[in-house]
């Protein structure tokens, strides 16, 4: 009989949940994880990891149209959707083989199943009960639906079949302009559909920096897109392959007709058959309430990652699951997540990439700010790589020189707004900063002379 | 080519001292073990002598400087023939001799000074502009960072306990114990009208007086015993000692012999040591990791000092007998009080012993003397009315007072440590065993 008995069990096992199972299993916890679909979860089978695989094809097919300005020609370049698609299972199957691999290297027994808590230390999985001191639930979201907003899978798609489409529709709404709905109407922009996106706020991006979401909005809408903010949707009609609505935004109100839908209108937890109900957790608004270490109500029982609350990032659940089982193994000195420091980033054309509190919401909490501009047509790198086009701005505390925020749009800032976030972890001011030395010539300079620019003394602008 | 003179450092922590007086004036011929000046550190005045020879050729810092940086040129020397004024270009730096306390027999040679990590004080940057900007002193505020490192968090939460607190947020256990007779703490100084400060508001109302400088040890005292008060959780055990037997041993043994005075406080030393064997879990320290069990039992014993208190160390006390340790005691007492204990002499020690007997006090509570886990107050010997086989005599006695670390030691330990610690000194030939 298989052991049923364990000092830990994560239940999920997506980012949070994987990181949790191995950490606890190097601080030598007898550790089981408990998946009902696929390890990696949402993140690595449906989410971050297939985007960006298809981004990197659009990406490429984006270039391919602009090879006359780097002095190269092709012929005919055409996408070829069934292997982009394919490509992009592919990079999330061989990620999924990854993490079985990693649990079985760190001895994580793991279940395949439901899991459904039968009071506090004790799960079933269909007839077997499992239980364990600890139990961290990490059952992640799943897409948010509206009344006259629900996916039916064929023409009107949430993340999980954009992902997976068939043929290219002719036209598209993409409904919500948060990272995943921006994402995929780049995508689908970027090989040639029409692309309209709706959102109830006020701008695209709405958690990035006003500035980013209107430059974000000015370039989206330079490639193509149609973009309307402050927009309601009605009810969405399909029919044989086209869906109806109408769209009203700025007080007008118009009938639009599309070849399929795609609704980004965010996440719900998933808080539902888990046997929450026999144990003393409160769930508010689909998530499950934690403390600073994770911890629910029950003790012994703790909830991270996107079932835990925003933001709703892989990087933020596998931070939790670190956090939540070093303080569950007593490891000295940890800190609870500071959620200024979590960094965001979209991989659209242009990327959006950032950490902190934006200019107006330091100016909200009351901060006396300096703020630091420098744009990617001072920077020599970007002009070479045929990227002029973006911006980076650092927002610091005027009183301590704290470094509050940076956020940045253009070519490759998902992969420098790091720099920043160490900046911020490490509680470095702007002196430290100015006397930090950055490789000539690389994009990062500008996020050298952005904080020079914050304290007017940026050399190249 | 003339060599600069630095300031040496006389102990690890010290990263600065006092230059109390030059004993060489400028022009004077120095021969190498020349004495060239005196330095006051936090706890002692030590001779700084001369290695290499020469002539005084500028003294850079005049006596009585406070607060040199150490490894700062104090004193320039030119080689004796070399003319060198204005000609020579930078001076060669070069330590001084390691510095000898005028009562030690020999110069032992610690290394010449360099920046130590123990002294450095591990803050995020954006921490340190906090505390500078709220004129925040860092050596007393705890860390919680990645090993140990202040940061911003544990600026704001010193800075929202407020004033008094500040001084004294917990600060990791230093090197150098001070001798720590609660009643002779200096009060912290309560922040008397709305944050101004002390001085601010005597002068307001019209206080008057006057300006004493903190001397270097008076810092260290107000530091370490504020910080010991406020972080550790000190709880206190009381002990009556009939000392009729102690009383009648010490007169015999005076009597035979003309080569030692035994003290009464001789005795309490030796009690102390032996109950230490027999209890061990009191000779101790505190650390987040672990409980330190020390093999050795070092005994520090205040001595009160016109500059202040500070204890010096009877080293293995438990291995000495009476007359060496009366010896080594008055010795390390006389020296304590012209300042001239060697660093060594009042650094470590595990567990603390203070006598305020002869002052008439009859009992007090001390504040431990940190790392240490357990300092003992004694009291005064006096007569008492004592009850013995049903009626009244009189009888000897003194109150003991056990200060303990309750993160350490528990009721029960200290109370089998001051169970013991008696029963040596009412049947004191069991001492001899």
């Amino acid at each position: 009989m298989a052991d049923t008995q364990f000092e830990l069990i994560v239940v999920g096992g997506g980012p949070g949940g994987y990181v949790a199972a191995i950490r606890a299993a190097q601080l030598g916890m007898k550790t089981a994880l408990i998946e009902r679909e696929h390890l990696g979860g949402i993140c690595l089978n449906w989410g971050c990891i297939p985007t960006k695989a298809l981004l990197r094809s659009a990406e490429i097919f984006r270039h391919l149209q602009h090879l006359d300005a780097y002095g190269l020609a092709a012929d005919n370049p055409r996408v070829d959707l069934a292997k982009v698609v394919k490509r992009s299972r592919g990079v999330a199957s061989q990620l999924s083989g990854g993490v079985k691999h990693l649990l079985k290297k760190n001895k994580v027994t793991v279940v395949d199943g439901h899991a459904r808590l039968e009071g506090a230390g004790r799960l079933r999985v269909g007839d077997t009960l499992y239980t364990a001191r600890h139990i961290i639930l990490a059952t992640g979201a799943r897409a948010r639906s509206l009344p006259g907003l629900m996916p039916d899978g064929k023409l009107i798609w949430t993340y999980k079949e954009a992902m997976v489409p068939a043929g290219l529709p002719k036209s598209l709404l993409v409904v919500g302009s948060g990272a995943i709905g921006i994402e995929f109407a780049s995508f689908y922009n970027a090989l040639g559909v029409t692309v309209t996106i709706a959102e109830v706020l006020d701008r695209v991006l709405p958690v990035e920096d006003e500035e980013i979401s209107a430059l974000a909005r000015k370039s989206f809408e330079k490639q193509g897109m149609r973009i309307l903010t402050g927009a309601k949707v009605g009810p969405l009609k399909a029919g044989a392959d086209s869906v109806t609505t109408t769209l009203e935004a700025g007080g007008k109100s118009e009938a639009l007709t599309v070849d399929r839908v795609i609704l980004a209108l965010g996440i719900v937890g998933n808080v539902e058959d888990i046997g929450l109900e026999t144990t003393r957790v409160k769930v508010e608004k689909t998530h499950i309430l934690t403390d600073e270490w994770c911890r629910t109500d029950e003790p012994g029982l703790y909830a991270i990652g996107d079932v835990a609350g925003a933001p709703w990032l892989a990087h933020k659940a596998s931070h939790e699951g670190v956090i939540c089982v070093e303080k569950i193994a007593g490891v000295p000195g940890v800190h609870p997540l500071d959620l200024r420091s979590i960094p965001g980033c979209t991989y659209s054309q242009p990327q959006i990439a950032s950490v902190g509190l934006s200019e107006a919401k330091a100016k909200a909490k009351g901060y006396q700010v300096r703020v630091g501009r420098f744009p990617f047509i001072g920077n020599g790198k970007a002009i070479a790589l045929g990227e002029p086009e973006g911006l980076v701005k650092t927002v610091f505390d005027a009183a301590t020189g704290e470094l509050l925020g940076a956020h940045m749009i253009g070519a490759e800032v998902t992969e420098m707004i790091q720099g920043y976030t160490v900046a911020r972890t490490l509680e470095t001011t702007e002196a430290e900063l100015m006397h930090t030395v950055f490789p000539h010539p690389t994009l990062s300079e500008m996020m050298h002379e952005s904080v020079l620019a914050a304290y007017g003394r940026a050399i190249h602008i | 080519m003339p060599i600069d003179i630095l300031m040496p450092a006389l102990s690890p922590t010290m990263t600065e001292g006092n230059l109390a007086k030059w004993l060489k004036k400028e022009g004077d011929a120095i021969r190498a073990g020349d004495v060239l000046c005196e330095i006051e550190t936090d706890k002692a005045t030590m001779e700084v002598e001369a290695v290499d020879e020469g002539i005084l050729e500028a003294i850079l810092v005049p006596g009585g400087t406070q607060a040199v940086k150490v490894n700062a040129p104090i004193a320039r020397l030119r080689a004796e023939g070399d003319t060198g004024k204005g000609a020579a270009p930078a001076a060669a730096p070069r330590a001084v001799a390691a510095p000898a306390t005028a009562a030690g027999p020999a110069a032992v040679a610690p290394a010449p000074a360099a920046p130590r990590s123990g002294s450095r004080i591990i803050a995020s940057p954006l921490a340190r502009r906090l505390a500078a900007a709220a004129g925040l002193d860092l050596t007393g505020v705890a860390g919680s960072g990645p090993r140990g490192r202040i940061i911003k968090h544990d600026v704001t939460e010193a800075l929202a306990r407020g004033p008094v607190a500040r001084a004294a947020a917990a600060a990791p256990a230093a090197a150098a114990p001070v001798a720590a007779a609660a009643p002779a703490a200096a009060p912290p100084v309560r922040s008397p009208a709305g944050g101004d400060d002390t001085r601010a508001w005597s002068d307001k109302v019209g206080l008057k007086y006057r300006l004493q400088a903190n001397s270097g040890m008076r810092k260290v005292i107000a530091r370490r015993l504020t910080e010991a008060k406020q972080t550790i959780p000190h709880f206190y055990l009381s002990i009556e000692v009939a000392l009729d037997a102690v009383l009648k041993i010490r007169a015999d043994l005076n009597a035979r012999s003309d080569a030692y005075k035994l003290s009464v406080n001789d005795f309490v030393i030796r009690a102390v040591a032996l109950a230490l064997r027999k209890v061990p879990a009191a000779n101790a320290a505190w650390t987040d990791e672990n409980i330190l069990l020390y093999d050795q039992v070092d005994l520090s014993v205040a001595v009160a000092t016109p500059a202040g208190l500070i204890t010096p160390i009877i080293k293995a006390a438990d291995a000495k007998g009476l007359a060496v340790i009366s010896a080594e005691m008055k010795d390390l007492a006389a020296r304590a009080r012209d300042g001239k204990l060697k660093p060594e002499e009042f650094q470590g020690g595990t567990f603390t012993i203070s006598n305020l007997g002869m002052f008439g006090i009859r009992e007090f509570s001390a504040i431990i003397n940190p790392p240490q886990a357990c300092i003992l107050a004694v009291g005064a010997g006096e007569q008492r009315p004592v009850v013995r086989d049903g009626a009244l005599a009189i009888a000897t006695a003194m109150t003991c007072t056990l200060s303990i670390d309750h993160r350490v030691v528990d009721g029960a330990v200290g109370a089998a440590f001051l169970a013991a610690f008696k029963k040596l000194l009412e049947d004191p030939l069991t001492m001899l065993l």
